[in-house]
């Protein structure tokens, strides 16, 4: 009975059935998210700002007070959460469409700000809910159904390697690329996710970690294929590693 | 009511939005209201209330949307093509229902055009400007006062409805001065109590609030759709303001809004001299247009004269009031030329004749 109860997840999990697709990294980041807030004992207390894509149901899916901003904007409708309600936790769920595209202002401004926010940013390398277009993230020689040729580097340019471009900037408190394809990566993943949201919760600076994930549908791989595409891939492109760690060890 | 002073009409309406419990005001620089931008800065930190500038009007909108989640009282202003940049917002704003107030300082255009006092925008302030089927509340002041008036009850009608409400002004009255006289400040506990909707934090005591535009399904959005048309209904039947100028016995009914609606009077005025009998009908609520009052004098007068600084846009209005049964007619300048009053006061002989 007692497994019964955990395997009901994370408090700060709605309960609301994912409507991700089999093998999708949504829902294991979900988990890993409502498991922090759980841990850090600030359910009643955290807003969330859910994108457009796959995960503009992230809303639903938290037991947390939520909205759904436009596409890419979700970092500018979370500072004007913050800045009202300094007292409460403010993140933002976004991919990689939503963040590094439409959105490239917003989360460069948020972040050079050192607004007090913490963002999760899945890198799945393409659009997933419009149906596998080519994403700022897609890498070189890759199909997607807008660049059905592969990305070629003189039409389309490099992939754009966000967390990179993100260590520039000093607003930033902690800033990591992760992944959760194996359960060493899930227990790190989850490590980072929480110094995410210390540093927001100490008030030191915005917080942001990337983490690579699958998109079987719009790959055209089942899970297991996806997983090791993402490994063999994914993580070349764009390596692991903690960029930015202002929060420090003892919380 | 405080003693009168004079102020900029930017800083009129900045002060007013304090006066009316803001404290927090997201915003982007431009020609001709920055000074409202300038004066948000320098008060807020002094009523410790928060002042941000944000890196661009679409993210300025955004931070609305997120401190309006909150149910707090927000502002941001901003001159056309900042309003243009908004339009994103506007219709998320609306979508969700969160009370906010804008404020568009109109100028020429379109595109960049030039930053001096226009109407042109009066489409995108009344007929939408974002997506789908919403509604904005829109206030045209002719003056100082009447814009501190209108600038707090903004505050109270977005928190009453749930709902966007916009103060369309044009640079005149952003950059002329006028002696005013300030409300007392509001009690800030003294709202609407937003705590059954809004962004607040569950405190683990009761289930998540869900503040969104979003609904996948077509028979739930248009349940939402349904839900927003009865609300705009409300705010047609109650909301409708408008000053009627020597109207009585008018032959000649004068239609126009924000400073034009000033300067008319003098036409109305000048006209009389002459004895012919002019008389100046002035929407103050854009939208809720004041259709059924403006139709009322189609009985007694022979012509309506529609003045604008745009090539014509809230004549379908008056059109739409007058219904075919008297005669339109029509002045407008465009680019920013502020029409003179001998110039308004030139046509209406014309059209007379
Ligand atoms: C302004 C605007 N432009 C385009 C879209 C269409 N759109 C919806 S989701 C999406 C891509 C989302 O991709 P990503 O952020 O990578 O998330 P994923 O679905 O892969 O999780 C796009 C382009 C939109 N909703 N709004
Ligand atoms: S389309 Fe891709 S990103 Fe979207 S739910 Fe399916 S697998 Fe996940």
């Amino acid at each position: 009975m007692a497994y019964v109860e955990k395997f009901k997840g994370p408090h700060a999990l709605s309960g609301k059935e994912f409507t991700y697709c089999p093998g999708c990294h949504h829902g294991i980041v979900h988990r890993l998210v409502a498991e922090v807030i759980d841990e850090l004992g600030i359910e009643g207390k955290t807003l969330m700002v859910a994108p457009v894509g796959c995960s503009v149901f992230a809303y639903e899916f938290f037991n947390v007070d939520g909205t759904v901003a436009a596409h890419g904007r979700a970092p500018a409708v979370a500072t004007g959460l913050k800045r009202t309600t300094p007292d409460k936790v403010v993140f933002t769920y976004q991919g990689d469409g939503d963040l590094a595209a439409i959105g490239t202002a917003e989360i460069i401004h948020a972040a050079n700000r050192g607004e007090k926010i913490t963002t999760i940013f899945v890198n799945n390398a393409i659009y997933g809910m419009t149906g596998g277009q080519m994403a700022p993230t897609t890498l070189l020689g890759m199909k997607t159904t807008t660049s059905p040729y592969g990305r070629d580097v003189n039409k389309e340019g490099h992939p754009l390697h966000v967390s990179e471009v993100l260590k520039e900037l000093r607003g930033v408190a902690y800033l990591s690329r992760n992944k959760v394809d194996t359960p060493q990566d899930v227990i790190k993943t989850k490590k980072a996710i929480k110094k995410a949201f210390l540093a927001q919760m100490n008030n030191i600076g915005f917080g942001i970690v990337e983490i690579l994930s699958t998109c079987p549908t719009n790959w055209g791989l089942t899970p297991i294929e996806s997983m090791k595409w993402l490994e063999e891939n994914l993580v070349k492109e764009y390596p692991l590693g903690t960029f930015i760690d202002k929060v420090g060890d003892d919380k | 009511m405080s003693e009168k002073v004079m102020v900029k009409g930017t800083e009129a309406i900045g002060e007013a939005a304090l006066r009316a419990g803001c404290r927090h005001y997201f915003g982007y620089p431009i020609t001709p209201q920055s000074e409202l931008t300038e004066y948000m800065a320098r008060r807020l930190p002094e009523l410790e209330g928060v002042f941000l500038q944000a890196e661009s009007e679409v993210s300025a909108v955004n931070m609305i949307y997120g401190g309006a989640c909150t149910g707090k009282r927000v502002m941001t202003s901003t001159s056309s093509p900042g309003f243009s940049l908004m339009q994103e917002g506007m219709s998320y704003i609306a979508g969700a229902e969160l009370p906010s107030v804008f404020v568009n300082v109109v100028r020429g255009g379109p595109g960049l055009g030039d930053i001096q006092p226009a109407q042109c925008d009066y489409f995108q302030a009344t007929k939408g400007g974002g997506h789908g089927d919403y509604r904005l509340v829109v206030y045209g002041p002719e003056s100082l006062q009447e814009a501190v008036e209108l600038t707090i009850k903004s505050f109270d009608i977005a928190d009453k409805y749930r709902n966007p409400v916009l103060i369309l002004a044009d640079g005149m009255l952003g950059q002329m001065m006028e002696p005013v006289s300030f409300p007392e400040f509001k009690d800030l506990n003294s709202f609407v109590d937003h705590s059954d909707w809004a962004m607040v934090g569950t405190k683990m005591e009761r289930d998540a609030h869900r503040v969104t535009s979003f609904n996948i399904d077509p028979y739930g959005l248009e349940k939402m759709n349904i839900k927003f048309q009865k609300k705009y209904k409300e705010i047609v039947e109650n909301e409708k303001m408008y000053e009627e100028y020597m109207l009585d016995d008018a032959e000649v009914v004068i239609v126009a809004y924000g400073t034009i609606g000033r300067i008319a009077k003098s036409v109305a005025k000048m006209a009389r001299e002459k004895g012919i009998k002019a008389g100046v009908f002035r929407p103050i609520t854009l939208w809720p247009y004041p259709y059924e009052a403006l139709a009322k004098h189609t009985d007694k007068a022979n012509m309506f004269f529609t003045v604008e600084m745009s090539a014509g846009q809230m004549i379908e209005d008056v059109k739409l009031a007058v219904n075919g049964k008297k005669p339109v007619e029509f002045y407008g300048r465009m680019g920013g030329v502020v029409p003179t009053p001998g110039e308004i006061f030139a046509k209406l002989m014309e059209l007379v004749k």
